[in-house]
């Protein structure tokens, strides 16, 4: 790390509050408080969606209505009143936009804000950003330069209308509205989300991204993404999260569904630093995400790689399911509590095919008076032969309030694979500070330092842009947990 | 008995529901009554809770529905049994000198006395008999090291438990021979048996324990197993758990372990043969310094069933745990290995490991290893490992090409992975008996002997592998 980003870090370690925290005056359609099936048709109506969209929806509410919130993470948070939530927001219909310029200043400056410059982006950065602000996507760049290689780069609803075949074919392959408390919530009310179609043989040119922001107060926020990379595709896409500062929690349940044909490879990378409470744990984003990859083909490979640092309540599994003979998925992660947040987070590898390949590297910080859990399955099924799984799972403890743990679960049904996994759990060693210390690097930089290097190993798999601000988000994270 | 038998149709848990209700005065009779209390507390936990069955997390890999929902024999009077102990059983272990209490069917027998003093000091006996002879030691122990939120077996132990060991060591005593508790099934019907043991070690006391679980027939039986062990300051206990019953046979164990200030304590869990086994161990470790050492080797094969729960909590700073289970699995066996490290906040310079090893051997062979790490204090070093897998194709290549056959290669390599368990066995002579019966386990020559497990009907016969040393 160069001098200067060192610098950086320090400058935002003394600023302390939540840096995001800003709230954009935009117009919002709202839907009606609570959740029945009107909202739902409403919703659907808003979006003026297809008949075969709406069924869906309503299966899935039909489903939901007979599920209970599940109890078994290692979180504590009041109940919530799923009736007491805006399920749709959007900013007032604008006619259709060509540049940039027709855009709502106010929302170019909340891009701004958050240093994502839509106009900036475009030339110097060379990513595809398709913002979603509160449940719509306002305007997608580079769709264009995408559409030359023929990959569909858009929003869900765009996607619904334009390509009803793909979506029809792929959404709730991977996670069926069944699968759980928060995806039968999240397929019957999603508002919105990201699309991408990778066409056989293609590798996307650009690494595309897309910045998801809870804005209005009381509106939870769903998001659905799906990604299909055929044959011989590749795509790295990233996923940034920023959330104003307000006091009520706000919920969160997306989806996003990963398909790998033959030889593809799809790598996903998040950044996630919502908003997580205040000092006394008042407030923060409630984030209840079910993300989960399909390598479908023969030597297909998908990676997950999260920076975790946001949210008060973080309740998040990123899957594998490795089908196709000789595939690969990888999960890097690193998760950062302070204060009062909860983190239950990690990932299932399900080895299906034969020769799997599956790593885990995840790395929990904990510090004031948080918890982190590491929860984590692989499972190896009796045609799964040679497959081979590592995992690794380290939890560092910063203070005496916190605490950290590891619930690995491992299910292995065969005998020609071999399944690793190992943890440790510690607290930076006085030999490490004193070390630092002697060479005149101070306490609080000394553990910014340390804490770098002990997640390294994940921040080195995140694209460069995300590199940097996931550092400094580290730092931010921890400021004032130690000492 | 008459009437017993006539409930013998019902599911398990109805009939014990019931027999409890019928026969409480004989349940109770001989009483104390703080223990009296107790039981009526559990059965009132057991009405609401049952049984565990597989809807719930900690049992989601083993399903005791199937033992649970069949039909058992619980015996509520001592049996008239004129069968000499002696006879159906026999430790002849060479240079290994035991003290023996026996336990047939659940029901405690006595050759001389429900209750004697061992010349040493400590006193061995009926648990029936001990509580009236020393009500101040089941006041101030029985039923408190067991957590009050046990599960359904635990709770219906406590509520209807007839017999079972008692073993208290005073302060200061060391046991001069290892103590040995022999339990044998034996008898036509499908039983459920229900022991409880207490077993107490004064200060500065030591005690070497051997537990066995044996059964002599091919009848199936259900054993559900409560003890609970208190660990004073600098005592020390070396428990060893020999487990080879029936393929039939359904083993609920649960160990409920309190440990002192500096006190120690090490535990060998050796499960050879059983249809279903369960191991809950829990240890306390309350007192600043003290250690648990929990080793386990489990060999299954046909289609066994064994289940490792394992948890240790670290209430209070400085106190260290090593928790070591391998097993290796043939044929149709699974295994399950749950271990819970728990760290209290201010638990600090906590030590703990743990580890669970496997191999299987066949692809029908199924493991599900869950090694947990809960940690509320920062000043610890708690790490864990997992590892599934199977045997080293490079060694065996080694072994093979220096003229060894496959099948004895194969041998050799999985002796070397129990060895690790094996070695641990600070008792020499045990040590090596174990350390044959793994052996001819491993050969597929262990059956569960019409005797004890140790008393493998012939004379000492030491087990070599069958190598050519000349071509080495």
């Amino acid at each position: 790390m160069s001098d200067q980003t060192n610098n950086n870090i320090l400058d935002e370690v003394t600023k302390g509050e939540y840096k995001f925290g800003f709230y954009t005056d935009i117009e919002n359609d709202l839907a009606p408080r609570g959740l029945t099936e009107d909202t739902i048709r409403f919703i659907s109506a808003k979006k003026e969606e297809p008949e075969w969209m709406l069924d869906f929806r309503l299966k899935a509410f039909r489903h939901w209505q007979s599920l209970e919130e599940p109890e078994w993470a290692h979180l504590h948070h009041p109940p919530i009143d799923f009736q007491d939530i805006i399920y749709f927001a959007a900013p007032k219909k604008k006619p259709q936009l060509n540049s940039l310029d027709e855009v709502d200043p106010e929302l170019l400056e909340t891009f701004d804000k958050l240093g994502i410059s839509l106009d900036e982006q475009k030339r110097l950065a060379g990513v595809a950003v398709d913002a979603v602000i509160d449940s719509v996507s306002v305007k997608t760049t580079f769709q264009d330069t995408l559409a030359k290689h023929g990959i569909i780069f858009c929003s869900f609803s765009e996607a619904v209308k334009n390509h009803p075949e793909l979506v029809k074919k792929y959404m709730g392959t991977v996670v069926p509205y069944t699968d759980n408390y928060y995806a039968a919530l999240n397929s019957a009310v999603f508002s919105d989300g990201s699309f991408c179609f990778i066409p056989k043989g293609v590798r996307s040119p650009l690494e595309l991204s897309t910045y998801f922001r809870i804005n209005a107060a009381n509106t939870g926020q769903f998001e659905r993404t799906l990604i299909v990379a055929e044959e011989g595709g590749y795509v790295s896409y990233m996923e940034g999260c920023t959330a104003p500062m307000r006091d009520e929690n706000q919920l969160h349940a997306a989806i996003v569904e990963i398909i790998a044909m033959d030889d593809a490879e799809v790598k996903y990378s998040t950044v996630q630093n919502w908003y997580p409470g205040d000092k006394e744990g008042k407030g923060g984003v409630y984030n209840f995400v079910t993300k989960r990859g399909l390598c479908k083909g023969h030597r297909s490979k998908i990676s997950w790689t999260q920076v975790e640092t946001g949210s008060s309540i973080t309740w998040k599994y990123p899957s594998c399911v490795l089908m196709g003979d000789n595939s690969i998925g990888e999960f890097y992660s690193v998760a950062v509590t302070n204060n009062f947040q909860q983190a239950d987070t990690g990932t299932k590898m399900i080895h299906l095919g034969k020769n799997t390949r599956s790593t885990i590297i995840s790395k929990g910080i904990s510090a004031g008076k948080s918890n982190n859990s590491y929860r984590g399955l692989v499972k190896i099924m009796p045609g799964a032969i040679n497959s081979r799984n590592f995992s690794q799972c380290d939890s560092l403890l910063l203070g005496d309030k916190c605490g950290a743990h590891t619930f690995p679960y491992i299910d292995t049904r065969n005998q020609s694979s071999i399944v690793e996994h190992e943890a440790t759990t510690s607290k930076i060693s006085e030999d490490q500070l004193f070390y630092c210390n002697q060479r005149g690097i101070d306490t609080e930089k000394a553990i910014g330092l340390i804490v770098n290097g002990y997640a390294k190993e994940v921040l080195n798999k995140l694209p460069m842009e995300f590199a940097v601000e996931a550092q400094k988000l580290l730092s931010i994270t921890l400021e004032g947990s130690v000492g | 008995m008459e009437k017993d038998t006539l409930q013998q149709a019902l599911p398990l848990d109805q009939m014990l529901i019931e027999q409890y209700r019928k026969n409480k005065e004989l349940i109770t009779a001989n009483d104390i009554q703080y223990v009296s209390k107790l039981r009526e507390e559990a059965f009132q936990t057991f009405m609401e809770s049952g049984f565990p069955h597989s809807g719930m997390e900690q049992w989601r890999h083993t399903d005791v529905d199937v033992l649970t929902e069949d039909a058992y024999l619980n015996e509520m009077e001592v049996p008239d049994t004129k069968k000499d102990i002696e006879e159906l059983f026999r430790c002849d272990i060479h240079n290994f000198d035991t003290e023996t209490v026996s336990m047939l069917n659940g029901w405690y027998i006595d050759k001389e006395s429900p209750l004697k003093t061992l010349p040493e000091g400590i006193i061995v006996g009926s648990i029936r008999q001990a509580m009236k002879a020393y009500p101040q030691i089941f006041e101030k122990y029985y039923g408190t090291i067991v957590p009050k939120n046990a599960n359904g077996f635990v709770q219906i132990n406590t509520a209807m438990m007839q017999d079972g060991v008692f073993i208290w060591v005073p302060d200061g005593v060391k046991s001069a021979k290892t103590l040995q508790i022999i339990k044998i099934i034996n008898k036509e019907e499908q039983l459920f048996v229900q022991s409880r043991n207490l077993i107490v070690l004064g200060k500065n006391s030591e005690l070497s324990l051997m537990h066995c679980d044996d059964s002599v027939n091919q009848q199936s039986s259900l054993v559900n197993t409560v003890t609970e062990i208190f660990v004073d300051e600098n005592a020390n206990l070396e428990l060893y758990k020999l487990q080879n019953l029936n393929d039939q046979s359904g083993l609920i164990n649960s160990t409920f372990v309190q440990q002192m200030a500096n006190s120690n304590i090490k535990t060998n869990t050796l499960t050879f043969n059983c249809g279903l086994i369960r191991n809950n161990i829990h240890v306390k470790l309350d007192g600043q310094g003290s250690h648990a050492d929990v080793l386990g080797l489990y060999l299954m094969d046909k289609q066994q069933h064994i289940d490792n729960q394992i948890r240790i909590d670290h209430n209070v700073a400085h106190c260290t745990s090593n928790e070591l289970f391998k097993g290796i699995l043939d044929e149709d066996a699974s295994a399950v290995f749950n271990g819970y490290i728990h760290v209290a906040r201010d638990a600090q310079k906590t030590n703990a490991y743990q580890n669970n090893n496997n191999i299987l051997l066949t692809p029908t062979a199924t493991i599900n290893t869950m090694p947990f790490l809960e940690i509320y204090a920062d000043d610890v070093k708690c790490s864990h490992g997992a590892t599934v897998g199977q045997l080293d194709q490079e060694a065996m290549f080694y072994i093979r090409s220096r003229g060894i056959s496959a099948a004895n290669a194969r041998l050799l390599l999985m002796y070397a992975f129990a060895a690790d368990i094996i070695n641990e066995i600070s008792i020499e002579a045990l040590r090596q008996r174990i350390d044959d019966m793994v052996k001819k386990r491993l050969r597929g020559e262990l059956s569960v002997c019409d005797k004890c497990v140790l008393h493998c009907g012939a004379p000492e016969k030491e087990y070599h592998f069958d190598i050519d040393l000349s071509k080495i």
